[in-house]
C-alpha cells in the first residue's frame, strides 16, 4: 500500500516539480513568471506533437524545452529587454499558452503515443518502500533527480550560478563586477522556461500518453506557489512537489477506494493546500527564513535614477 | 610621466535637468585627486560616467593616453577604474566570500573554493583587517562592508580607485586608518580619486584638489595653493552664507522621556537595546555614533515607522509607547530621514506635489473637493527660491533631482508645519556649505521657537557647532552624553567606538 502510494507521489509530483525548477531559476535572477501555467501547456502540446510526428520521446522532449524556449523568450523580452511589468506579462503568457495549445491541440486530440516506459535501476529498485517509487521509475524522472543536483551545484559551485544569484539580489552589483545584468535575466528566463515545458511534456509524454486541452489543471500555480515554499532552493523545491504528489496521490486513492466524500471536494486538496502552504511560508518569509531575491520583480535600468 | 586619467569636456543631461556640462581634469600615477563640490555639482554623475554606468552625451576619456568608449562597468573595470560606490554595490544576502568573488574577473566557471578563500585571507591578513569570510554582509557594520569593497577593487588590482564619500560611515579612527591604507596604496602608484565633503579630510590627504560647480569643473588647485577658506569660496561662489548665532536657552522640562526601550529588527536583531534619553524642550540633542548603531531604529521609533519591544516614550506625563495617543502626537513630529530617496519623497511626483504632501488637506490649498493648483504653485515657487532648490521645468519628477536637491525639498515640506519636535537623520548630508548652512540656520531658529531637535549626523563638527548637549551612542545603547562646548573629538570618537566615559556626566 504505501509502495504504491510512493510511486505515485512522486509520478504525480513530477511534473510540478520540473516547473518549480524552472521557475527557481527565473526567480533567482530576478523575474516573476506567471506564465509557468501556459509554459507547461506549451510544453505538453509541443513534447506530444514532437513525439507523435517523430516516433522519438527524446524529439519530444527536446520540442517540449525548445517551444516553452521560444514562449519564455517572450516574457524575457517583455520583463528584461523592454522593463515591462513582470506580473502582466506572465499573466499574458499563461492566457496565450491556454489559447495557443486548445488551437494547434484541436488536430492531436485523441492520437495515442507509446509513452516512457519505467526502466529498472538494478540494485537500488530492490530497496524495500522507496526502491520502486524512486528506482524503478521512466527517465524523465531519473533526469528530474539530476536535475535538482544540477542547479543546486550550478546555483552555490559555479561563477556562472553566482552571478545569476547576484543579478537577482542586486543586479547594481553584479553590474558593476561586470557581470551584465540583462543576459543573465533573459537567459535565466528563457532556459528555466524550457524546464517548465519538460514539466507540461511529462503529462503528456508519461503520466498520460495524449493530448488533452488544458491538462495542466492549474499545476503551473501550485509551481508558482511552490517556489516560495521551497525558499528558492532546488532540493526544497523537491520535498515541495512530491508533497504535493502525496496529496494527489491521496485524493485518488480514496476516490478508488469510493469513499463518500465527494470527489469534487477531493480533487480540490492539492489547491487548497496551496493556499496553507503560501500562508504558511509567508509567514516564515517575514520572519526572515527563506531568502526572496532583493531584486524580484524590479526592472534594472542603470541610468535610472532612483 | 602621461596622466592615468584625463577627461575632457564631459557633457550629460537627463530629462530636464543638465548633470554635467563640461568637466575636463586629470589625474597623475600616484596622485590622490580629490573632486570638491557642492551637491548637484555632478560629482556622482561623473564617476557614474568614469564607471561605465552613464553613457555621455559628448566628451572625451583617455586612459593613459589611449581615447576610450566605455560602454558598461564591464569596459571600465578593464582599463583598470574600480570604485567605492557611496551606496556599496554588495549582495546583502551572500557571504563575504561570494561578494568578493564576485569582483574577479578572472575566475573559472568551476573555481576551487578553498584556493581562492586562502588568496583572500591573505590579502585581508596584508592589511590587518578583520574579516570572516563565511559570514553574511548584512551582518557587518558599515565601515566592514567598506573594507569588503576596497578588498574587491584591491584584489583586482585596479590602478585607479575612486572612492565617493568613503568617510562618511566611519568613525573618525576608523577614517585614520582608511587614509593610512589610501597613502599606502598611492606609494605602491596607484591613482585615488577622493570625493569628501569634509573640509579636514580635504585639506589632509588631498595632492590636488578639483572643484566642480553646476557641472563645471572651474579649478585644480595643487597642494600649497589650497587652503580651507579658499576651497570653500570657491565651491560655494559668491553665495551668501547666512550668518546666525545660536542662543542658548533650553529649558529643563522635558518633552521626550524614552525609558529603558529596546527595538528589535526584521532579522531579529536588537537595534536598540535598553537604550533611554531625554529630550528637553528647545534643545538640539545631537546624536552622535557610526552609521548603523540604532539611530535609524530610534528615528522610526519617535516618527511611529517602528514598534518597540520593551520601554516606555513619555511626552510630559503622556505614555506615548505604542498606544494610540502616540499617533496624534506624532502628527506634531517632523522627520527627516536616512534614506531620502525611498521615504521622503514621492519620486516620480513633482517638486510641488511633493511640498504638500504633509498639508494637502489644508484649506489653503483645496478648494472644496479639489485641489487649489494655484496656491500649490504659489507655494512651491515660494519654498523653491527660499531653499534654493534647483529644478527642472514645471512637472519635472523629483527623483529626477539631485540628492541635495531632494534634501532641501523634503526639509522645506516638514518645516512648514511648525513642528515641537523635530527628528533629523542626517539632514545635511551632501548638502553644499551655503544650503548646509541654512539648514543649520532654520533648526536654530526652531530651537528659538521652543522646538525641541534631536539630530542625528555623522560629521561630529556639524554636532559639535549645533548641538545644545550630544548623546553617544554605540551598538543600540546610550554610552553617554558629552556637552560639546567643553569635550574632544577623540573623546566622542571613543565613545563612538563603545567605552564607556569614566568621569564624563
Amino acid at each position: 500500500m504505501l509502495e504504491i502510494l510512493l510511486d505515485a507521489t512522486v509520478r504525480a509530483g513530477t511534473p510540478i516539480l520540473f516547473a518549480t525548477l524552472g521557475a527557481i531559476i527565473n526567480e533567482r535572477a530576478g523575474i516573476i513568471n506567471l506564465g509557468i501555467e501556459g509554459l507547461m501547456l506549451i510544453g505538453a502540446l509541443a513534447g506530444f506533437a514532437g513525439t507523435s510526428l517523430s516516433g522519438s520521446l527524446l524529439v519530444g522532449v527536446l520540442a517540449a524545452f525548445g517551444a516553452a524556449f521560444l514562449a519564455g523568450s517572450i516574457h524575457a523580452l517583455i520583463t528584461v529587454q523592454l522593463r515591462g511589468n513582470q506580473i502582466v506579462s506572465g499573466l499574458a503568457l499563461t492566457m496565450f499558452g491556454v489559447g495557443i495549445t486548445a488551437l494547434f491541440g484541436k488536430g492531436m486530440v485523441g492520437l495515442t503515443i507509446v509513452g516512457f516506459k519505467r526502466v529498472a535501476i538494478p540494485g537500488l529498485s530492490q530497496l524495500p518502500i522507496i526502491g520502486n517509487a524512486f528506482f524503478n521509475q521512466d527517465l524523465l524522472i531519473y533526469f528530474s533527480f539530476i536535475l535538482v543536483f544540477l542547479i543546486w551545484y550550478f546555483l552555490y559551485r559555479t561563477r556562472w550560478g553566482l552571478g545569476l544569484r547576484s543579478v537577482g539580489e542586486n543586479p547594481a552589483a553584479a553590474d558593476t563586477c561586470g557581470f551584465s545584468v540583462s543576459t543573465y535575466r533573459f537567459l535565466a528566463v528563457t532556459i528555466g522556461s524550457g524546464f517548465v515545458g519538460i514539466g507540461g511534456a511529462y503529462l503528456s509524454l508519461a503520466s498520460t500518453p495524449m493530448w488533452i486541452e488544458n491538462m495542466t489543471a492549474g499545476r503551473g500555480w501550485i509551481a508558482v506557489a511552490l517556489v516560495i515554499f521551497a525558499g528558492w532552493s532546488s532540493p526544497r523545491a523537491m520535498l515541495g512537489a512530491y508533497l504535493f504528489g502525496g496529496i494527489t496521490a491521496m485524493q485518488l486513492r480514496f476516490q478508488a477506494m469510493g469513499t463518500t466524500v465527494s470527489a469534487h471536494i477531493l480533487q480540490m486538496l492539492p489547491y487548497f493546500f496551496t493556499l496553507l502552504v503560501l500562508v504558511i511560508s509567508t509567514i516564515r518569509l517575514k520572519k526572515g527564513a527563506g531568502q526572496q531575491p532583493e531584486g524580484l520583480g524590479l526592472p534594472y535600468d542603470r541610468e535610472d535614477r532612483k | 610621466m602621461t596622466d592615468i586619467l584625463q577627461i575632457e569636456n564631459i557633457r550629460k543631461t537627463f530629462p530636464g535637468v543638465v548633470a554635467l556640462d563640461n568637466v575636463s581634469f586629470s589625474v597623475a600615477p600616484g596622485e590622490i585627486h580629490t573632486l570638491l563640490g557642492e551637491n548637484g555639482a555632478g560629482k556622482s554623475t561623473l564617476m557614474n560616467v568614469l564607471t561605465g554606468l552613464y553613457h555621455p552625451d559628448r566628451g572625451e576619456i583617455n586612459i593613459s593616453g589611449k581615447q576610450v568608449h566605455f560602454t558598461s562597468p564591464r569596459d571600465s573595470l578593464k582599463c583598470g577604474i574600480g570604485m567605492v560606490h557611496q551606496h556599496f554595490m554588495l549582495v546583502p544576502a551572500h557571504s563575504v566570500f561570494e561578494n568578493i568573488l564576485l569582483a574577479l574577473d578572472d575566475v573559472p566557471n568551476f573555481f576551487n573554493r578553498s584556493a581562492y578563500k586562502e588568496k583572500i585571507e591573505k590579502l585581508i591578513a596584508e592589511f590587518d583587517l578583520e574579516l570572516d569570510l563565511n559570514l553574511p554582509v548584512w551582518k557587518l557594520s558599515i565601515g566592514a562592508q567598506q573594507w569588503i569593497e576596497l578588498i574587491k577593487l584591491l584584489l583586482r588590482d585596479c590602478q585607479l580607485l575612486i572612492l565617493d564619500e568613503p568617510t562618511a560611515v566611519l568613525t573618525p579612527q576608523e577614517t585614520e586608518r582608511l587614509f593610512a591604507v589610501l597613502q599606502r596604496l598611492k606609494g605602491q602608484g596607484k591613482s585615488i580619486i577622493f570625493i569628501s565633503h569634509k573640509m579636514r579630510e580635504v585639506m589632509e590627504i588631498s595632492d590636488r584638489v578639483t572643484i566642480l560647480k553646476k557641472g563645471c569643473s572651474i579649478a585644480t588647485l595643487a597642494r600649497g595653493d589650497f587652503d580651507e577658506s579658499k576651497l570653500a569660496a570657491l565651491m560655494i561662489g559668491t553665495d551668501k552664507v547666512p550668518q546666525w548665532q545660536k542662543s542658548l536657552q533650553m529649558s529643563d522640562e522635558l518633552v521626550l522621556d524614552i525609558q529603558n526601550l529596546s527595538v528589535q529588527n526584521d532579522r531579529g536583531l536588537a537595534d536598540l537595546d535598553d537604550f533611554s534619553l531625554e529630550l528637553k524642550k528647545g534643545e538640539i540633542l545631537g546624536i552622535a555614533g557610526v552609521a548603523g548603531n540604532g539611530q535609524k531604529a530610534l528615528a522610526e521609533v519617535l516618527t511611529g515607522l517602528k514598534k518597540t519591544n520593551q520601554g516606555k516614550i513619555m511626552a510630559g506625563a503622556e505614555d506615548i509607547t505604542n498606544s494610540n495617543a502616540r499617533y496624534s502626537y506624532i502628527a506634531g513630529i517632523a522627520h527627516i530621514p536616512e534614506d531620502r530617496k525611498t521615504i521622503g519623497i514621492a519620486p516620480d511626483m513633482d517638486v510641488a506635489d511633493n511640498l504638500i504632501m504633509k498639508s494637502f488637506k489644508n484649506r489653503l490649498f483645496t478648494s472644496g473637493i479639489f485641489q487649489n493648483k494655484k496656491a500649490i504653485r504659489q507655494n512651491a515657487d515660494d519654498k523653491i527660491e527660499q531653499f534654493a532648490i534647483k529644478t527642472g521645468p514645471d512637472g519635472t519628477p523629483v527623483r529626477y533631482l539631485s540628492g541635495g536637491n531632494i534634501q532641501k525639498v523634503i526639509i522645506a515640506r516638514e518645516l512648514s508645519e511648525h513642528p515641537t519636535v523635530l527628528v533629523a537623520l542626517y539632514p545635511t548630508r551632501g548638502l553644499d556649505i551655503g544650503s548646509a548652512e541654512y539648514v543649520h540656520k532654520v533648526i536654530a531658529d526652531g530651537a528659538d521657537r521652543g522646538m525641541s531637535t534631536i539630530l542625528i549626523a555623522e560629521d561630529l563638527d556639524e554636532l559639535l557647532k549645533l548641538s545644545d548637549r550630544i548623546a553617544v551612542m554605540f551598538r543600540g545603547k546610550l554610552i553617554g552624553y558629552v556637552d560639546p562646548r567643553n569635550t574632544t573629538r577623540e573623546k566622542i570618537g571613543l565613545m563612538m567606538s563603545g567605552e564607556t566615559p569614566g568621569d564624563m556626566s
